[in-house]
């Protein structure tokens, strides 16, 4: 396989965006993406899109996205994995420019939440779970991740200041990005003061329904180079599932398919998990973001919570986790979320991360963690500087 | 969304009697029953049904739910630990939410679970009950 750099990337506004249409979001990052980028054409298309069809009843989202971004007749598809489509989208550019099938691809994601109800998006969402036998009986992604933590605190003594305490550092850093949905600072005590949602987690533990696009235009090495600008390289991709219901995992308190994953993406590099420096984690509860932090090895179990409580995963912490706020407080368009993660290691390598949240010492290796529903699917990604 | 009929009788044997599938060559329960065993990608099974008795492994308290539960909330909701280790979920009824706690003991019993869709099917099923009721 050959080299797959990021050359360029894109976002339209996120949050509830209610001036935008699903193509409207879709076209301002693309765009955007284009021109950041300075490619004169795409040689093809993916869209991570999660649920057009239940928010918007809008299916065919890889055509009407081509067709609007003025390109009708370019390949493109829509990727679809839950929460997971836009990591995925990003991985198939990946895979279609290394193998050498094309030279320049969009990876892109978007979603259009706030057109509906919230009940209607509840469902929509509750989709990435096992309707038959969770959403059925009652279950809700609160609530579903909910059971996760309750198990973790049940059996590692993790608390609720340490899960309101991911929150409170992610608000921090999403205060400095000009894109966050929330751009506000949160205490622990407002977190937990905050409404219960499921116990034990109040709103204040979970990302918000947003209304969002992301894009970045995937190339080789070679037409990088030519066109002339600070570029990252994509070294490594993973992807892993696992199955869709919690129930029947082995361990409630572990989310096997993200440490699964970063170990594929490991293997295609000569890189080993100490030598990445920094990572956007899918922090859509702030439970998530304990679990994968133990799930990819990077803390042993029940670690991971008084880390974060230590400052270990803030900016200037040893291991900084979302510097863009997280899904928390930047917003969780979900076929999105993936594509963004992207863009926050890029902008931090790249050193154009805004607002004074630019990791000191000029990063070298970052990562992504992307996941679908309760982590039935993952998708890794682990980019270095060019 | 309408919801055909056939979507919740298709699932009696689960909701109604918890009918599990055991595969020959590694022993293995699944519930919900599967066609191949994830360990040894054996086919052959026989059915058997679920032990009534299991102890609570998770939980939680959903105190905001959809608008379709919403007369229901606040509504516990476990995982459990049946006597045979397969694992369910299902809503913990019959009690204060607030006493729910991880290691309780729990039997299943057949209720009501939700009127599904705009045609309002009602779906019936397990839940869960302390042990002592």
């Amino acid at each position: 396989m050959r080299e797959v750099c990021v050359v360029g990337i894109g976002m339209s506004k996120w949050g509830e965006v209610w001036r935008r249409s699903l193509r409207q979001l879709f076209v301002d990052a693309a765009m955007e993406a284009i021109k950041d980028s300075g490619v004169d054409h795409l040689d093809s298309l993916y869209v991570g899109c999660m649920s057009s069809g239940m928010f918007v009843q809008q299916e065919h989202v890889g055509a009407l996205c081509a067709d609007y971004l003025g390109m009708a007749g370019l390949p493109a598809a829509r990727v679809e994995s839950a929460c997971a489509s836009g990591g995925i989208a990003v991985r198939q550019a990946f895979l279609e420019v290394a193998s050498g099938a094309s030279e320049i691809v969009m990876a892109s994601g978007v979603e259009k939440m706030t057109d509906c109800s919230g009940d209607d998006a509840t469902s929509a969402l509750a989709g990435a779970a096992d309707q038959e036998y969770e959403v059925f009986h009652g279950a809700t992604f609160p609530g579903l991740y909910a059971m996760i933590a309750h198990a973790h605190m049940d059996r590692y003594g993790t608390t609720p200041e340490m899960l309101a305490a991911v929150s409170v550092k992610n608000h921090h850093n999403g205060a400095m990005n000009p894109v966050a949905q929330y751009p506000f600072e949160v205490s622990v005590d407002r977190v937990l003061g905050s409404v219960m949602v499921a116990d034990p987690l109040h709103i204040l533990d979970c990302s918000p329904i947003t209304d969002g696009a992301a894009a970045v235009i995937v190339t080789s090495e070679e037409v990088a180079r030519k066109l002339g600008k600070p570029y990252v390289k994509i070294i490594g991709s993973g992807l892993a599932t696992d199955t869709i219901a919690i129930a029947q995992r082995d361990d409630i308190t572990a989310i096997k398919s993200a440490g699964m994953a970063l170990d594929r993406a490991l293997k295609m590099t000569n890189r080993k998990l100490s030598d990445v420096q920094f990572a956007e984690m899918h922090d859509c509860f702030t439970i998530a973001e304990i679990v994968v932090m133990e799930s990819i090895g990077l803390y042993k179990p029940g670690q991971a919570g008084p880390a974060v409580l230590a400052g270990e995963t803030a900016l200037d912490g040893k291991f900084p986790i979302n510097s863009s706020g997280g899904l928390k407080s930047k917003g969780h368009p979900v076929g999105a979320t993936g594509v963004a993660q992207v863009i926050e290691v890029f902008k931090q390598l790249t050193g154009r991360a805004e607002g004074g949240r630019q990791l000191p010492g000029s990063p070298k290796i970052g990562m992504t963690q992307n996941m679908g529903g309760t982590g039935a699917s993952s998708a890794v990604h682990i980019l270095e500087v060019a | 969304m309408a919801m055909f009929s056939s979507r919740n009788w298709r699932e009696y044997p689960q909701r109604y009697r918890m009918e599990a599938s055991r595969f020959k060559k590694s022993g293995k329960t699944y519930f919900p029953p599967r066609t191949v065993d994830p360990e040894t990608g054996d086919t052959k099974q026989e059915m058997v049904r679920l032990p009534e008795i299991g102890k609570l492994l998770t939980y939680t308290v959903i105190r905001v739910a959809p608008s379709m539960w919403g007369d229901e909330g606040p509504y516990a909701l476990g995982v459990a630990e049946m006597t045979d280790g397969t694992r369910v979920m299902a809503q913990i009824t019959d009690c204060d939410v607030e006493k729910v706690k991880i290691g309780m003991e729990v039997r299943v019993e057949f209720r009501r679970i939700q009127s599904e869709g705009s045609a309002g099917v009602l779906s019936y099923g397990y839940k869960f009950v302390p042990k002592w009721f």
